[in-house]
């Protein structure tokens, strides 16, 4: 029984180091909402897990001229939205970008992102390098990418 | 010790005392200002603050006159006979603006029969680039029947004088802006009186919960 219990002690630290050593950034969960049809702007959220600390730099699409990181900032009362330079992410500690705080702010769209289409995003991570996700396009007030 | 002149002692004692004197002091005065902190914040949740700083419940909303997504005139005396949750925004905003009307979409749908009585209206604070064609098709895209209104900056500037809601435009490198804004839904009666007040920490839930006490 002891030997049994070892032996599923062996293969499942086996495998738990076998997933840690895929040691890799990864990019999930990439949506973004549904523009009404003349709106220039829009915004996508990831969710970013990496083993190791690292730091998203920038980001790309070919649906916006331009592709800018945002957050939101409270001021009492007052959103304010400001574009950030980069954005941390912590080692083992997965970042959710959502809406309310940070985004992947789309600007310049070339047409408007209609709900149940996708477009690429890559994202550009300062260790990592760039990471090219498909992007889910959910309804317009959605508030998270995991409606279906 | 030896080197202490006598009557160190009754003058240790004596700083002591005033020691402890400011040291009572300085935690009384952190007391006042989290009690000050914890009524300000309580006072935020339901009621917002004036553009002056004071509690100004009775003085928000007010006359306007603007016009909605179909070119029609819509004044004060339009949002009479049904209530009124009243939001100011921008297209552009890609974040807030959107979970606000979401918020306030989901909301709605969980009134029931009820939800008749209640009018979503979103106002622009970006009248520029938010005309009444950009405001049609950015509330069409919302499931909910949403009355968009726009008009000259200086009508604007007077409907978010009377909702004291304060906008300004933050520019951004090439000649792109954004607006910092107010973010509040205004719970407005039937009669145009303000009523109640939602941030964007409500939850759909508590939106639903409060209008429906209040349309009970």
């Amino acid at each position: 029984m002891s030997f049994r219990f070892l032996a599923f002690a062996g293969v499942f630290a086996a495998a738990s180091a076998a997933l840690a050593q895929t040691n890799q950034l990864e990019v999930s969960n990439a949506w973004a909402r549904a523009t009404p049809a003349k709106a220039e702007n829009g915004a996508a959220y990831v969710t970013i897990a990496s083993p190791t600390p690292d730091r998203l730099l920038s980001a790309s699409s070919p649906v916006a001229k331009k592709t800018e990181l945002h957050t939101m900032e409270m001021a009492g009362m007052v959103m304010k939205m400001r574009p950030i330079a980069g954005l941390d992410i912590p080692g083992g500690q997965p970042v959710a970008l959502k809406p309310g705080g940070e985004h992947i702010m789309l600007i310049g769209l070339q047409q408007p992102l209609r709900e149940g289409q996708a477009f690429t995003l890559t994202l550009n991570f300062e260790m990592a390098g760039a990471r090219t996700v498909s992007v889910a396009v959910e309804k317009a007030g959605a508030m998270s990418g995991m409606t279906h | 010790m030896a080197r202490n002149p006598p009557g160190h002692a009754s003058r240790g004692g004596a700083l002591a005392n005033s020691r402890r004197f400011v040291l009572a002091a300085v935690l009384l005065g952190g007391l006042v200002i989290m009690g000050a902190g914890v009524l300000l914040a309580l006072a935020h949740r339901d009621t917002p603050r004036g553009a002056a700083g004071t509690l100004l419940a009775s003085a928000i909303g007010g006359s306007f006159r603007l016009v909605d997504q179909n070119g029609k005139t819509v004044t004060d005396a339009d949002l009479k006979g049904k209530w009124s949750l009243v939001y100011f925004g921008y297209t552009h905003c890609p974040d807030a603006c959107p979970t606000a009307l979401n918020d306030i979409a989901i909301a709605l749908d969980q009134l029931g029969p009820k939800r008749e009585a209640v009018r979503s209206v979103f106002i622009t604070v970006d009248p520029e680039r938010d005309t009444p064609e950009v405001l049609k098709a950015y509330v069409t895209s919302f499931d909910a029947a949403i009355l968009a209104l726009s008009g000259s900056p200086e009508e604007i500037a007077r409907a978010a004088k009377a909702y004291r809601v304060y906008y300004a435009k933050h520019p951004e490198p090439g000649g792109d802006y954004s607006m910092d804004h107010s973010s509040v839904i205004y719970v407005m009666d039937p009669e145009g009186r303000f009523t109640a007040s939602f941030t964007h920490q409500s939850t759909p839930e508590e939106i639903a919960d409060r209008l429906k006490k209040l349309l009970a």
